[in-house]
């Protein structure tokens, strides 16, 4: 196991929610804006090329991050725009990120089903 | 007794609101986002590389690790813990993909007294929402640009 | 009722709280108040399906309790004026439908309570009616769901917002009875100093609960001294520290008789509730619990409630509207 790539993934995930939680703290912004925020940026340094660079440097600890997820979206749209013209601008996005989407929707569904909202204790 | 100048013009108010409202414990909320997001983000390093060593392409281990960590997330907010990790991580748990899990489970559970399928199906992206909307629109908006730079690829089909 | 200078009313006839009764869910049983609360209820549930139902319920039952405390039949309560934070008010309407009582549903945010007991007064003190019910509920759950984020979302809570607290009260005003008296009542206008932060309702409600004091005092003559205790609704930390210096700055000393039921309702440190309570139900609980108590066993003899609401909802605070603020004062004396 790459031990290195670990702490990296460690380092460098921390720093992007430490950049996230200034956010909250200083601007007050609802986590939902938080989130388009995070995804949107992720899209655009991913159109630009320099999101893989981060990938390549500390693996999970990008991908992980909503700003991976905006990379992903956009990695597989410019992908498939290669394979198929303007069709593929529309196809690749989502399809990349299919498997996160399908999941957290089918989990939350089955979490519905099975469990209950309670109040916070504290 | 002191003295205060009374405060007539709404502009003069929301100062002083600003400085009577004690601020968030910044450095206490960033450390601790730092080591819980890093942390996930370590985990999912972890289980990346344990399905590498099984021989699965880069690819799908990055979508395990995706699937994974929304497991771990839809389960712990159905447990009921989630919201007490993201009361104390903040941004740590929020920005990972657990707290997209976590934004389309809670309401997910939340609205089921509203029935099936115009509470928990209906409501689910009521947090979630936005982010698929920001997100697929600007990769898509990041194709267009990119075709521009790149006109070899133009072709419909 | 006799009017007194700008918007203050002295009643003219007695207008008596015969009883009180309050409900309240199991975060406000573990803060210090809990020994003032007729009844707390281990499961925010209470073994109804929904929060709403659960919030119905709490409604309903304080006021059967404190119908049945006050020696009156429920056939002989000539109006119930009832309100909560449900859209449409469908606690309140929800929990009085089988109760056979003329019914006017009250809207005032979390000044619902004092403003149903001022209707109640008048109409008393008008002659319309010997019985009058006064309630107001609110339920932290169902008003998260409704204003906020849903309950499992892992977000963090901002220093300067409130807790809603888990609750009902309930009040039975009548012609007859020895007390303690509701004397004179300064219903509210709306201020709205353009505050838009929906986590800092006390900063947005403070400058109301300002303007209904002062307007109160320049009315009927009385200091701040007049009163053993004066109480706002649920300015909390923040808006108490506010309106401490605000009027102040305006010539009036509160702080030696002053404190707010948000304040009140919680333990800030141990049970992390920031800035304090809220909701209809935080007025109402502490009133007719703490108040009231300390008004029947002589520890007070003389206080002014005065309940503070703010005028929104989600969709205003959305479109970018500030947040007008209501306050409603009403003095209740032992004779």
């Amino acid at each position: 196991m790459d031990w290195f790539m670990i702490l990296k993934a460690f380092i460098v995930g921390g720093i992007i929610c430490v950049i996230g939680q200034v956010l909250i703290d200083k601007t007050k912004l609802t986590p939902a804006r938080i989130l388009v925020a995070f995804v949107t940026t992720g899209a655009i340094l991913g159109g630009l090329g320099i999101y893989k660079k981060l990938i390549d440097f500390a693996g999970c600890g990008a991908t992980v991050p909503l700003t991976g997820f905006g990379n992903l979206l956009s990695k597989g749209a410019i992908e498939s725009l290669k394979k198929d013209g303007i069709l593929g601008a529309l196809m690749g996005g989502v399809k990349s990120a299919a498997a996160g989407i399908s999941a957290a929707v089918f989990f939350g569904y089955i979490a519905s089903l099975v469990s209950k909202p309670k109040i916070k204790k504290q | 007794m002191f003295f205060i100048k009374p405060i007539e013009s709404n502009e003069d108010y929301q100062k002083y609101v600003d400085e009577k409202t004690p601020n968030s414990p910044i450095w206490k909320d960033c450390f601790n986002a730092f080591w819980v997001g890093g942390l996930i983000c370590a985990i999912g390093q972890v289980i990346f590389e344990i399905c590498k060593m099984r021989g699965v392409g880069e690819t799908n281990c990055y979508a395990i690790v995706s699937i994974m960590l929304i497991f771990f997330s839809a389960f712990l907010t159905s447990l009921n813990i989630f919201n007490k990790i993201g009361k104390f991580a903040g941004a740590g748990s929020l920005i990972p993909i657990t707290g997209f899990a976590n934004s389309i489970v809670s309401p997910a559970m939340e609205y089921k007294s509203e029935g099936y399928v115009m509470g928990v199906g209906a409501k689910m992206f009521t947090v979630a929402g936005p982010v698929l909307v920001y997100g697929i629109s600007s990769s898509i908006i990041v194709g267009l640009i990119y075709l521009i730079f790149n006109m070899q690829y133009i072709s419909l089909v | 009722m006799k009017k007194v200078g700008k918007q203050s009313y002295i009643m003219q006839n007695p207008v008596a709280i015969v009883n009180t009764a309050c409900i309240v869910g199991p975060k406000e049983k573990e803060g210090p108040m809990h020994t003032y609360f007729d009844q707390c209820v281990e499961d925010e549930f209470w073994g109804e399906k929904t929060w709403e139902k659960a919030e119905s319920k709490f409604i309903k039952e304080s006021i059967n309790l404190a119908v049945s405390k006050s020696g009156i039949a429920m056939q002989d309560i000539d109006f119930c004026f009832a309100g909560d934070l449900l859209n449409q008010c469908i606690s309140s309407s929800f929990g009085l439908r089988e109760s056979n009582v003329p019914f006017f549903g009250v809207f005032g945010a979390c000044s619902t309570f004092v403003e149903s007991m001022i209707l109640g007064s008048m109409t008393i003190d008008g002659d319309f009616a010997t019985n009058v019910l006064c309630a107001a509920s609110s339920h932290f759950c169902s008003a998260e769901k409704q204003f906020r984020f849903p309950l499992e979302l892992g977000n963090q809570r901002p220093p300067s917002s409130q807790w809603t607290v888990t609750g009902a009260g309930a009040s039975v005003l009548s012609k007859n009875g020895n007390g303690p008296f509701v004397t004179a009542i300064t219903p509210g206008k709306i201020v709205d100093k353009e505050i838009k932060d929906a986590n800092n309702m006390g900063a947005a409600m403070a400058p109301a609960a300002l303007d209904t004091l002062i307007t109160h005092f320049i009315d009927t003559g009385r200091k701040p001294s007049y009163y053993d205790a004066i109480f706002t609704g649920d300015l909390g930390y923040i808006g108490k520290d506010i309106l401490t210096d605000l009027s102040m700055s305006k010539g009036y000393n509160i702080k030696g008789n002053y404190n707010d039921c948000g304040v009140l309702m919680f333990d800030k440190e141990k049970q992390d509730t920031h800035s304090g309570g809220s909701g209809c139900g935080c007025v109402a609980s502490i009133f007719s619990g703490f108040i009231y108590k300390n008004l029947i066993e002589k520890k007070y003899n003389k206080v002014l409630v005065i309940a503070t609401g703010a005028l929104m909802n989600s969709t205003s605070s959305q479109q970018g509207e500030s947040i007008p603020g209501i306050a409603h004062a009403i003095s209740i004396e032992n004779k």
